[in-house]
């Protein structure tokens, strides 16, 4: 091999390959971009969707817990915590007690991990939870594996 | 040294360490608050230190490869930089930016995605930093000697830029969202910051060991036509579950699977050419933290990337404790062991000394690379545990918080020997070294 390939020719590869993969990697991409917008168009992301995920990314939330796997590691996993309040079976009892939840954070308890008070509003809340029930209708293809997140 | 405005690299160095350091402390600080959750709670929450942790890093890691690039630059291309007057100009405003934002963080201004956070205005700043950068760099490229591993490091750097910009991209789906989130996380370090990587690899062997440069040249072209035919698609192995087609499990798990191969061929390479080069070079510690990059590079990035990159795996793995075991070890192998490495080597030329506390910063690196190694493990412990409780039995995620103790008294362990190495680097790179220093005598380096 270090006969017969020379620096240029290792060169062109690097390029034409590169450019290669690339051409396909949009391609690909371009096409789940519509599965993307499919999604938004089967379960609309509404003003208050929007409003949450702003909400959510003004506090960091993302920097405790993960949203469907990615974020930090420190708190529960969240893309799934709608189904994991009972939303699927009683919408709104489950809205009531995650908005309940944030409000009564910090716990306090010595030696348990706090999540700060927010101080947000009772429509900053259902943004929130309009958010987070979106996200977890996400076809994730069944990620997570169990409830617990 | 041979170009006056090499010099500016010094600023770019002391600015990186003073952030590695800092990174260090906050990563102890957060390492700390994970056993004692009430230490600091009232005062700076988990998720602020977490940013301040995290963009340190990557902020420190920038500004090492463009102090490397200014270093390296005139030398390949023979000529002075462009403009030595922009490139401090460029430096302050990096550093002002950076600052900027970790006092905003500290008073709750931030953007809010993970790594992204910081806020619009800063992110422009950067892109500004980053214009002033490639367009030096580029004119002193454009009337100097080009070489590959001007072309590659030139490369990597114009893509680095190119793909910050979906940094500016937030859409409200978040699905989007997501999707070219990972255009600038992964397609930089898995894409472009390995090219940065293997160029200024590729000059410090044919410096360190003197082996012909056609020979590193050639193989840089290998490698990194391994690194990008395999890193593009391999973005997919973040696609297979935020709501993009199930294709992506299979792309995914290939061409991830086949990224481990650049880091390998970069361990045989690396050390074959030390091998075969044979020259005697002063500088120990530069070989020892370039060899060290590269192998410590393919078990953060290859081996551990490898271990929960399979879609089936990553089904269980993903977004637990063994993602941050490998976020870890991948970045300190790859990029911090990659910027010490340059900096071992180029400090001593700068400063106008001879090798100099060739020892300590031995000693930095074993005592360094013992406590991310160990970390490694108590978090890949950890994070075997947590999957098993959590994704296979289903367990309640604060419960399963609750019997990781151990290892996370043990991670923290392992950061504060981290910290103790980092500063140690540090003095060994700052401080000279009393016996070794020659007074004027400017050493010249093996070509
Ligand atoms: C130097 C190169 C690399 C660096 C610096 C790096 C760093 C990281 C980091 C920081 C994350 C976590 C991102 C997040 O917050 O969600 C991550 C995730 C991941 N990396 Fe790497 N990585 C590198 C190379 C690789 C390679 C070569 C592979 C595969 C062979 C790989 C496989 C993965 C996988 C599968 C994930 C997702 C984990 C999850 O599902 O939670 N990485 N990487
Ligand atoms: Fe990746």
């Amino acid at each position: 091999m270090s006969e017969t390939l020379t620096k240029a020719a290792a060169r062109n590869i690097f390029y034409g390959g590169t450019a290669f993969f690339f051409v396909v990697f949009v391609a690909l991409t371009a096409h789940s971009v519509t599965k993307a917008n499919a999604i938004a168009a089967a379960n609309p992301v509404t003003p208050s969707v929007a409003a949450g995920k702003h909400i959510w990314e003004r506090h960091a939330c993302v920097d405790c817990h993960s949203l469907i796997g990615e974020g930090a590691y420190y708190a529960p996993e969240l893309g799934n915590v709608w189904v994991r309040f009972g939303g699927k079976e009683d919408a709104a009892g489950a809205r009531e007690a995650l908005k309940a939840w944030m409000k009564g954070q910090p716990s306090g308890i010595e030696g348990r991990r706090q999540m700060p008070q927010f101080n947000l509003s009772e429509s900053e809340l259902d943004n929130l939870v309009d958010f987070l029930k979106w996200t977890s209708e996400i076809d994730t293809q069944n990620w997570p594996p169990k409830v617990s997140g | 040294m041979k170009y006056q405005s090499q010099k500016v690299a010094l600023y770019y160095f002391a600015g990186a360490l003073a952030l590695f350091v800092a990174q260090v402390l906050f990563g102890t600080i957060l390492g700390t608050v994970v056993v004692k959750p009430n230490f600091l709670a009232d005062l700076v929450p988990f998720n602020i230190l977490r940013m301040i942790h995290t963009n340190a890093l990557i902020v420190w890691l920038l500004m090492g490869f463009f102090g490397a690039a200014y270093y390296l630059i005139p030398e390949e291309t023979e000529s002075e930089l462009h403009s030595t007057g922009l490139a401090i100009l460029q430096f302050w405003l990096f550093l002002f930016g950076a600052a900027a934002a970790v006092v905003g963080y500290l008073f709750g201004i931030h953007e809010g995605r993970e790594f992204l956070e910081q806020p619009l205005w800063i992110k422009l700043a950067i892109v500004v930093v980053a214009l002033m950068f490639l367009y030096n760099i580029t004119m002193t490229v454009l009337k100097g000697r080009k070489t590959a591993i001007t072309n590659v490091l030139l490369l990597g750097m114009w893509g680095i830029a190119v793909f910050f910009l979906f940094s500016l991209y937030n859409p409200n789906n978040l699905v989007l969202d997501k999707m070219f989130w990972w255009w600038v996380v992964h397609l930089w370090v898995e894409g472009v910051w390995e090219l940065v990587m293997a160029s200024i690899l590729a000059f410090l062997l044919i410096k360190l060991t003197g082996v012909d440069r056609e020979v590193v040249e050639k193989w840089l072209y290998v490698i990194i036509s391994m690194t990008l035919f395999t890193g593009i698609l391999g973005t997919g192995h973040h696609y297979y579950w935020i709501g993009t087609p199930s294709y992506w499990q299979w792309i995914g798990s290939i061409f991830s699977t086949l990224e481990v191969l650049p880091f390998f061929a970069m361990v045989v390479f690396s050390f074959y050419m030390v091998w075969k080069g044979g020259r005697d070079h002063p500088n120990k510690a530069a070989l020892l933290w370039s060899l060290g990059c590269a192998t410590f590079a393919f078990f953060g990035a290859g081996v551990w990337g490898f271990l929960h990159t399979l879609a089936p795996i990553n089904y269980y793995t993903h977004g637990t404790q063994v993602t941050a075991a490998h976020g870890h070890l991948a970045f300190y192998g790859a990029y911090v062991m990659l910027n010490i490495a340059i900096m071992t080597y180029a400090f001593p030329l700068l400063l106008k000394r001879e090798p100099y506390n060739q020892t300590l910063n031995m000693w930095g690196f074993w005592i360094t690379s013992s406590g991310v190694a160990f970390m490694t493990f108590a978090l890949t412990f950890a994070g075997v545990v947590q999957t098993h409780l959590q994704r296979v039995l289903g367990m309640n995620f604060m419960e399963v918080q609750d019997q990781l103790g151990l290892f996370y008294w043990l991670r923290l362990g392992a950061g504060l020997v981290t910290l103790i190495g980092v500063v140690i680097i540090v003095y060994a790179l700052v401080v000279p070294g009393a016996a070794k220093q020659t007074s004027g005598v400017g050493y010249q380096p093996a070509e």
